[in-house]
């Protein structure tokens, strides 16, 4: 029984990093339709700006508060890794607003490589693993043969924080309705004085900012790599489609699922190189029977 | 006394996907007017209005508002000079609320203590709308979404509305109550009016002046009372 729990706890704490990473993906594909391939890699990219803005803020001589060090280090790698997709938005993406989605396609595949091969050769990072430094103390807990960790605990609360702000966000602010209605009808939206690239911009903001948070958590607790990006951008893109891309908490609900196939495989089937067997024999199933993901409706024919 | 006109087009030529869609069109529409303009499917209506508000670019001549040159300036710039445009086919947000779909079109209005009186306003102009402010707008019949579309642009608070066929698909009975409608607004709200219409004989009640389109070129200009009796023009639009 305490196993289990234990393994809840895990595909918890694997989820919610997976949950952040897909609202990326199913936000820029619901404005712009577009399946941003390079999200995984922009995930990697905020693991070494929180790995860099820690490093950088702990060799301080002054002490910092341990509180004050992580909140800078989520704000920083926040807004760098916003910054970047911005930028690749605006060089890469908005050149093609009207090209064939395939040549979006391509070209977000090889924005990932681009980016997952200027970090191996730009001499500061290169290609070995790192491990974000410890912010805060992480102690851990035993209760009732169950052991958790503050860093356990605190990537699945702020996660879900996270989470919860960005869902009111989308149904409740302007900027939400206006993401939405680009969703619907683009070309309706600038006679509501709304600049859809405006949007488009806020969007991508947001998908890093909650990837950034995802990374900077994902970075204290694992090693980190500039190839990490593509499995976990994979996982994530998997809940995104499985929860029902284009819903916001369809890449949430996916997330945790995809979570829990990762922790909970190992358990039931002999090894745990059989996840990602069990997570794309998933995505082919539904993807047969629920074209449309869990949550997502059948497009309808907009005229 | 200035006199320049609230809206000049002047030798406007638009061609997209290489068909020469409107040929050297000239008109004015001064303000507190409504304005008709009448012609055939396929005349360039829509195009004209299209091109107004920054969705079209067009190749050579002029569009000025209030004396400003509307050349190059984004669609959403323009909604916030005071233009304001219900689109053919309406364009309403099917996946957002009524109410989400009328605050979505405050968007540039920096007058936010007047907000609470633009809704009353709409809502007294259509209590349909109000009835269902919290549904999604795609269960909306289709004369509620008219309602809508034209709700939505009352909310940007333009001084000037484009209105594209306001009437297509409703019955006759919601035809004279939306094109009533648009007087009151103009009479009301002071709001001046350039209205696209293929239901001719409802548009030419209504307005001031009017000017025939056909085929990218302006045929027919003048008082809408005259071009009523027009020969020509009952024969072509007006059913003889």
């Amino acid at each position: 029984m305490q196993y289990y729990v234990q393994q809840i706890l895990n595909a918890l704490q694997v989820g919610s990093v997976y949950a952040l990473i897909a609202l990326g993906y199913t936000m820029v594909y619901g404005i712009l339709t577009l399946i941003n391939f390079a999200h995984g890699d922009i995930f990697m990219v905020s693991t070494y700006i929180a790995f860099f803005v820690s490093t950088l803020l702990l060799g301080l001589t002054h002490h910092l508060p341990p509180l004050f060090t992580f909140v800078a280090t989520l704000l920083a790698a926040m807004a760098g890794t916003s910054l970047v997709a911005v930028l690749i938005e605006r060089l890469a993406y908005k050149p093609l607003r009207t090209a064939p989605r395939i040549s979006c396609v391509i070209t977000a595949l090889g924005v990932g490589l681009l980016l997952e091969n200027f970090m191996v050769a730009f001499k500061p990072i290169g290609p070995d693993s790192r491990i974000i430094p410890a912010l805060f103390e992480s102690r851990n807990y035993s209760i009732a043969g169950v052991t958790f960790s503050t860093l356990q605990i605190m990537i699945i609360l702020i996660s879900g924080i996270a989470m919860v702000l960005l869902d009111l966000v989308v149904r409740k602010t302007m900027i939400g309705m206006a993401m939405r209605a680009i969703s619907w009808d683009k070309f309706t939206v600038p006679l509501m004085g709304i600049s859809v690239d405006t949007i488009i911009s806020i969007t991508f903001i947001l998908g890093a900012s909650v990837a950034a948070i995802g990374g900077t958590l994902y970075g204290m607790a694992y090693s980190i790599d500039p190839y990490m990006g593509i499995r976990i951008g994979w996982w994530a893109f998997i809940s995104a489609v499985v929860g029902g891309i284009g819903n916001i908490r369809g890449a949430m609900l996916g997330g945790y699922i995809l979570g829990f196939i990762e922790i909970f495989t190992p358990v039931f089937l002999p090894t745990s190189t059989y996840r990602d067997f069990v997570a794309f024999s998933l995505l082919l199933v539904l993807l047969i029977f629920k074209p449309t993901g869990i949550l997502g409706k059948p497009a309808v024919q907009k005229v | 006394m200035n006199d320049t006109p609230m809206l000049t087009v002047d030798n406007l030529i638009v061609s997209y996907n290489g068909i020469r869609a409107l040929q050297g069109i000239s008109l004015t529409v001064q303000k507190g007017e409504i304005v008709t303009l009448i012609g055939a499917n396929g005349a360039g209506k829509s195009t004209l209005l299209r091109a107004i508000s920054g969705l079209v670019a067009f190749q050579s001549g002029s569009i000025s508002f209030h004396g400003v040159p509307l050349n190059s300036i984004a669609a959403h710039k323009i909604v916030e000079m005071g233009i304001s445009h219900v689109p053919e086919g309406r364009g309403i947000f099917a996946n957002l609320t009524v109410f989400e779909n009328l605050k979505l079109a405050t968007w540039t209005r920096k007058d936010r203590e007047n907000l609470d009186e633009a809704f009353r306003r709409v809502f007294d102009l259509f209590p349909r709308l109000k009835e269902r402010k919290n549904q999604p707008a795609g269960t909306l019949s289709g004369g509620e979404q008219q309602m809508l579309a034209v709700g939505r642009a009352l909310m940007t608070n333009g001084s000037l509305m484009l209105l594209d066929e306001p009437s297509m698909g409703l019955a006759p009975v919601l035809v004279r109550d939306i094109i009533r409608t648009i007087q009151e607004i103009n009479q009301q709200d002071g709001t001046t009016i350039l209205l696209v219409e293929q239901n001719a004989r409802q548009a030419l009640k209504i307005a001031h002046r009017a000017y025939v389109l056909e085929t990218g070129v302006i045929s027919l200009s003048g008082e809408a009372e005259e071009l009523r009796n027009n020969p020509k023009v009952q024969a072509a639009y007006l059913g003889g």
